[in-house]
């Protein structure tokens, strides 16, 4: 009976162990992210409504839940706001329209050589991102190769530059995030079974039709995925835009960035973060709920 | 002629594609030899002197250092973290797990300025002082995500067939995972951790805001890109591609010979 006794509570520990396990996996992690994304989240909510105090120095708030902060600082920066997401639109189809052909090609035509030209799409991504940017800004730059050679034909004229401008800016998030948008593309397209193609073509599908009925569709996942990985983290960008942007081409985080440190406007780099992130969060679910997939979260 | 060229059309567009991926790369690297004096802009005849002399500009090296020693620390952090977690979501069922997903999911959805910005708030209100501890704080949260979903993926690639497998051949729990379900993980979690380390490595925006007075190379590029960037600094980015490249190329070849065995 003692026996039986004992590996009845055995069973019943084993099983109460099973059921904790998973959140003592989780509990370090998600502590961190709790104390580090989420509380940071909230703190910076509660500065989006606070005003200066009457007698302090530079940089000292207090509550006073003036949620007007939002409506200020969105008209004070429409401009920017909207230069944002446009110019993140813009790499992004960019970005695709380059990425696509080539996760195509190494999905499907590299044979041997897949494995290596997967390693080279990554690889520019090592080279430091700063070093990139800025290297495009000397090649298309002043005293660069490309502006010389443009400018001996004739094509451009001398007071054409290249840089410094919302064409360049728009070209350097879209060289930035390409890998972000190539990887998941090649993904999904690798997973396509190469008889449903072949299958296409029995049924007497020329290319095209195979390519835009077949292909496109069983790629969507990695469509859906590589443009978020790209058009997130453009919006929030503002590196391309000081680096190869002029005064007329500032972006949101350039905003923030400003406010934050040159003006030490913590309020309003809060409300406009906070609006930031709520437009891109209502993008992405919406964009999520058109193309169907759900597999991302 | 038009033939060969609707044929090959891929092929050209690869190359094309390619060219475009590597040019900044290449430029890089070419002005790593470049004679220049304090600004790298215009070239003026070549030299091995800056390979020779890797830490001849002012504070490179040092910024150098802090990005590796940031990147190491939260890395080791991110990757131990972010696979617990992967093992957790991958493996059981509980309440709670759809919760879990979207806290994961948030941080890769929030462009790196608010995430650096509210970081920075917070560590404001509460008195503890932007520097080297912050940034490592920071890299980790922004790396947990990426390590879930990369570890996460090999999981679910996994046959459970060899776990039990492993059961039915008398492999208590404890066993089956330390000698079947890690050892096939593995791959995953290097490849995690490769890749939160070039985050760490990289980042410069969030590193910004919660850095402080300590440089990461990032900001040494930036801080030096208004004057002119020594060619120390296209050096060290040249290097950096190179043994990324190497380290992911001996990966695979590990990979290749362990599948022929």
């Amino acid at each position: 009976m003692a026996f039986l006794h004992s590996t009845a509570t055995k069973v019943v520990a084993l099983k109460e162990k099973r059921s904790l396990l998973p959140y003592l996996l989780l509990a370090p992690g998600m502590l961190w992210l709790t104390f580090f994304f989420i509380f940071p989240i909230i703190n910076l909510a509660q500065t989006s409504t606070q005003t200066k105090k009457a007698n302090g120095d530079i940089g000292q708030y207090e509550q006073t839940l003036r949620f007007r902060n939002y409506i200020d600082a969105f008209v004070e920066n429409k401009e920017q706001f909207s230069r944002s997401f446009i110019y993140a639109f813009l790499a992004t189809i960019l970005a695709l329209a380059i990425a696509y052909p080539l996760a195509y090609g190494i999905a499907f035509r590299a044979g041997r050589l897949k494995n290596i030209l997967l390693v080279l799409v990554v690889a520019p991504f090592f080279t430091s991102f700063l070093l990139r940017t800025i290297a495009w800004k000397q090649i298309l730059g002043e005293e660069g190769p490309v502006i010389a050679v443009l400018r001996g034909l004739h094509i451009i004229g001398p007071q054409t530059t290249l840089t410094a401008s919302a064409l360049a800016v728009v070209t350097g998030m879209t060289y930035n995030f390409l890998p972000f948008m190539t990887l998941p593309l090649y993904a999904s397209l690798e997973r396509i079974d190469p008889r449903t193609l072949e299958a296409a073509g029995d049924l007497y599908a020329n290319p095209i039709t195979t390519f835009r009925k077949v292909t496109v569709p069983l790629s969507m996942p990695g469509v859906v995925a590589g443009t978020l990985l790209t058009f997130i983290p453009a919006a929030g960008d503002y590196v391309n835009a000081s680096i190869l942007g002029n005064p007329n081409t500032k972006m949101l985080g350039n905003v923030i960035e400003s406010r934050f440190f040159k003006i030490v406007d913590y309020p309003t780099a809060a409300a406009l973060s906070f609006t930031l992130m709520a437009a891109i969060l209502i993008l992405v679910t919406i964009y999520i709920r058109k193309a169907g997939t759900d597999e991302l979260v | 002629m038009i033939n060969w060229f609707r044929k090959n059309l891929i092929r050209i567009y690869m190359v094309l594609g390619f060219t475009y991926l590597f040019i900044p790369v290449a430029y890089t690297f070419a002005f790593s030899f470049n004679n220049s004096g304090k600004s790298n802009l215009v070239w003026k005849g070549f030299t091995f002197k800056n390979w020779q002399n890797p830490c001849g500009a002012p504070d490179v090296c040092k910024a150098l250092g802090n990005s590796i020693q940031i990147g190491l620390i939260a890395t080791l952090i991110a990757t131990i973290l972010g696979t617990l977690i992967a093992f957790a979501i991958g493996r059981n069922k509980f309440k709670g797990r759809s919760t879990t997903n979207l806290v994961i999911f948030l941080p890769m959805a929030t462009p790196e300025v608010v995430l650096g910005a509210s970081l920075l708030a917070m560590f404001l209100s509460i008195k503890f002082n932007p520097g080297f501890w912050p940034t490592i704080i920071a890299h980790v949260m922004f790396c947990i995500s990426f390590v879930v979903v990369t570890v996460k993926a090999r999981i679910a690639s996994l046959d459970p067939r060899l776990e039990q497998a492993a059961m039915d051949l008398y492999a208590n729990e404890f066993e089956t995972f330390r000698r079947v379900t890690l050892p096939l993980v593995m791959p995953g979690i290097a490849g995690a951790a490769l890749l939160a380390f070039s985050l760490s490595f990289d980042d410069f925006i969030i590193t910004n805001f919660v850095s402080g007075t300590v440089t990461t190379f990032p900001k040494f590029v930036y801080t030096a890109s208004a004057r002119g960037i020594p060619a120390q600094a296209n050096v060290i980015g040249s290097s950096m591609f190179f043994i990324a490249l190497a380290i992911v190329i001996a990966g695979q070849l590990v990979g290749r010979r362990k599948k022929v065995k």
